[in-house]
């Protein structure tokens, strides 16, 4: 029983990472109809940005606010040097042009960093263990994500609903040219979308700095996952990320940490081991080919 | 005959011709100069032109973005290690076994992911390749993350020697002039019309009476089986098959060739991968030239590039050469 409160808890912080990630996603997707794998690149640089920061403040604190806004100019000059060149091009432009930038934020960080990988140390105010019930710990330090990625979650959902700003998001994610011709400046709202989407990406990557560790190309398979999850929940849908990233997480944390069990009732101890982390991979993409096949615009997406 | 001579008095016609002669002559010319690592270049972009000319079926001529390409390769790649690892070395067992599997994979994946449009069909083809990969990843008893090295070529009763490394070339090159001529066959054959009018206009083909979603399957399976035709080869010139030959990155690379070498063109697939690979041998020294020790960080130079190609570059290589027959822009 208590295994599985913290596998759940687990799975919660991994979804509420990865949805971080897929919500500055499926925000440009929806709206600029922008295929970005670059995506990840943020993710990483942003992870990068924070260890420069942490190690010249010494406080991770201080460290991380530092790190968010140098994210936020970095995504808003990759947005007004490449990006909105492209939102009127195919999603063909789109693939090719990102997967260039991958390329050359990758090597950029290699000449910028080193090829060696870094690592952040757990702040020491979450160094840790809390009870989360009486008798059952859990390391402080993922709690602290589970917080603050509610708290964004909420606050993003609220940004969306609530505000102006989110008013012209939906509308802009439903007819451009019509919230265009009311005279909004859609150029701004893309940009700041952007690099909305940037810093999400970059606190992801410097709230999982301390537990996985910093090095380059980190962004790219998890980018992938993200895509699984708004293609999962629905292209431009927020809430549909958000449901997608939980079920995500779940299926891989789950995956881990039972499907080993189930193999070694018919495999070796070994074999079983080595297995079933791909097996858990392998079970996320037949979730998403199931639901895909059920509704091709993903759980709540809209039907064309 | 007279087709073909009359071709060559054209611009594209020319420079094919020098450049396949050139390509023929090839291990006669590393011979010569010495250069076994040139033939080994020149047989890698020889094999990956082949997968490029099955994608170009698919994304050039039939504007499905299947960005999960090179799992084909991994497929044909471990028909041959898996055989091998079990002493099965007999070539005209382990190719149409794995050029079978190639097609059966892309003809499942492609039943799943045509059912979706645009983005949704990227995303799904790169997730099926995803879950390949992994697959792979934990397949233990073919040695998971590590790979398989492979002890013995595929063998043909004796027909050819594929360790000799010139015969190799040689076959690779006489399997990728057939793969080109089938494809410009295909592409302007009433099959490869209809897979072409529905890119540029589904609903169009559809009131016609053409089942366009049975269409896009065969051009999805066909282009499946160059795929793995490819990474056959590919197993057997590296000796060696691992999952990363199945990496997302490469069948972003594949993508990249494409469109360098300019999307539904007869020989775009292969002026794209020898700029490819071009650029990749010739970026590192000239870095080097101009600052020593930079050589190796070529992609930041290579990233950038394909941006500019994304953006300025649309026609490819091949349009450098005049325009060929019309082609339309088509939108994701």
């Amino acid at each position: 029983m208590e295994y599985l409160i913290l596998q759940t808890l687990n799975g919660i912080q991994l979804g509420l990472l990865m949805f971080l990630l897929a919500a500055g996603l499926t925000l440009t997707f929806g709206i600029m109809d922008l295929v970005n794998l670059a995506h990840g690149s943020l993710y990483m640089v942003g992870a990068y940005f924070a260890w420069t920061f942490i190690a010249w403040t010494d406080s991770f604190v201080l460290g991380a606010l530092l790190a968010l806004p140098a994210a936020l100019a970095l995504g808003v000059a990759v947005e007004m040097v490449v990006m909105r060149r492209l939102y009127a091009r195919d999603h063909l432009d789109q693939v090719l042009a990102t997967f260039g930038l991958i390329l050359f934020f990758n090597e950029l960080v290699r000449v910028v960093w080193g090829p060696a990988g870094k690592s952040v140390a757990l702040p020491s105010f979450v160094a840790g263990t809390i009870d989360i019930m009486p008798g059952v710990p859990y390391p402080a330090y993922r709690f602290a994500i589970i917080v603050v990625g509610a708290v964004v979650a909420l606050l993003l959902a609220w940004l969306v609903t609530r505000t102006r700003m989110g008013m012209l998001i939906r509308a802009g994610a439903s007819n451009r040219r019509m919230v265009g011709a009311l005279g909004v400046d859609i150029g701004l709202l893309f940009t700041l979308v952007f690099g909305l989407g940037a810093v999400f990406a970059a606190l992801a990557g410097l709230m999982a700095a301390p537990i996985l560790s910093i090095k380059i190309g980190m962004g790219d398979d998890i980018l992938i996952l993200a895509f699984v999850i708004i293609v999962i929940g629905g292209i431009g849908s927020v809430k549909g990320a958000f449901v997608a990233a939980m079920i995500v997480g779940q299926i891989d944390i789950f995956g881990r940490a039972y499907v080993p069990d189930l193999l070694k009732t018919f495999l070796s101890a070994a074999a079983a081991s080595s297995a079933a982390p791909a097996i858990s991979q392998v079970l996320i993409y037949v979730v998403m080919a199931a639901v895909l096949v059920w509704r091709p615009t993903g759980l709540f997406g809209q039907r064309s | 005959m007279r087709k073909i001579l009359a071709s060559l008095g054209t611009p594209r016609g020319l420079v094919v011709a020098v450049l396949l002669l050139a390509m023929a002559l090839l291990p006669v010319i590393a011979q010569v100069l010495d250069q076994r690592y040139l033939l080994s270049v020149s047989t890698r972009i020889v094999i990956w032109s082949i997968a490029a000319a099955g994608l170009n079926i698919m994304l050039g001529y039939g504007g499905m973005v299947s960005f999960g390409h090179a799992v084909f390769w991994g497929i044909g790649g471990y028909a041959v290690g898996i055989f091998a690892h079990h002493g099965v070395h007999d070539g005209w067992l382990q190719w149409p076994v794995g050029i079978a599997a190639a097609m059966a994979w892309a003809t499942l994946i492609g039943a799943l992911s045509l059912r979706t449009r645009g983005v949704y069909f990227i995303m799904i083809t790169l997730a099926f390749a995803q879950l390949v990969y992994y697959v792979a990843v934990g397949l233990e008893p073919y040695g998971a993350d590590d790979g398989l090295n492979i002890a013995g070529r595929s063998q043909f009763s004796g027909l050819i020697d594929l360790r000799d490394r010139g015969q190799f070339y040689w076959l690779c090159f006489a399997l990728m002039l057939a793969t080109i001529w089938f494809c410009a066959r295909l592409a302007n054959s009433r099959f490869g019309l209809v897979v072409r009018g529905a890119k540029s206009n589904e609903t169009r083909m559809a009131a016609l009476g053409f089942p366009v979603f049975r269409y896009r399957l065969v051009a999805f399976a066909i282009s499946g089986g160059f795929g793995g035709l490819s990474g056959l080869l590919l197993a057997n010139h590296d000796a060696y098959i691992s999952p990363a030959m199945m990496s997302w990155v490469k069948s972003g690379d594949l993508i990249v060739i494409v469109v360098l070498g300019g999307m539904g063109t007869v020989f775009g697939p292969l002026f794209g991968t020898i700029a490819f690979f071009v650029l990749e041998e010739s970026l590192k020294p000239l870095m080097d030239m101009a600052s020593k020790g930079t050589g190796e960080y070529w992609q930041i130079v290579f990233g950038p590039l394909l941006v500019l190609v994304a953006l300025y570059a649309r026609g490819g290589l091949d349009s450098l050469l005049g325009r060929g027959r019309a082609r339309s822009r088509h939108r994701g």
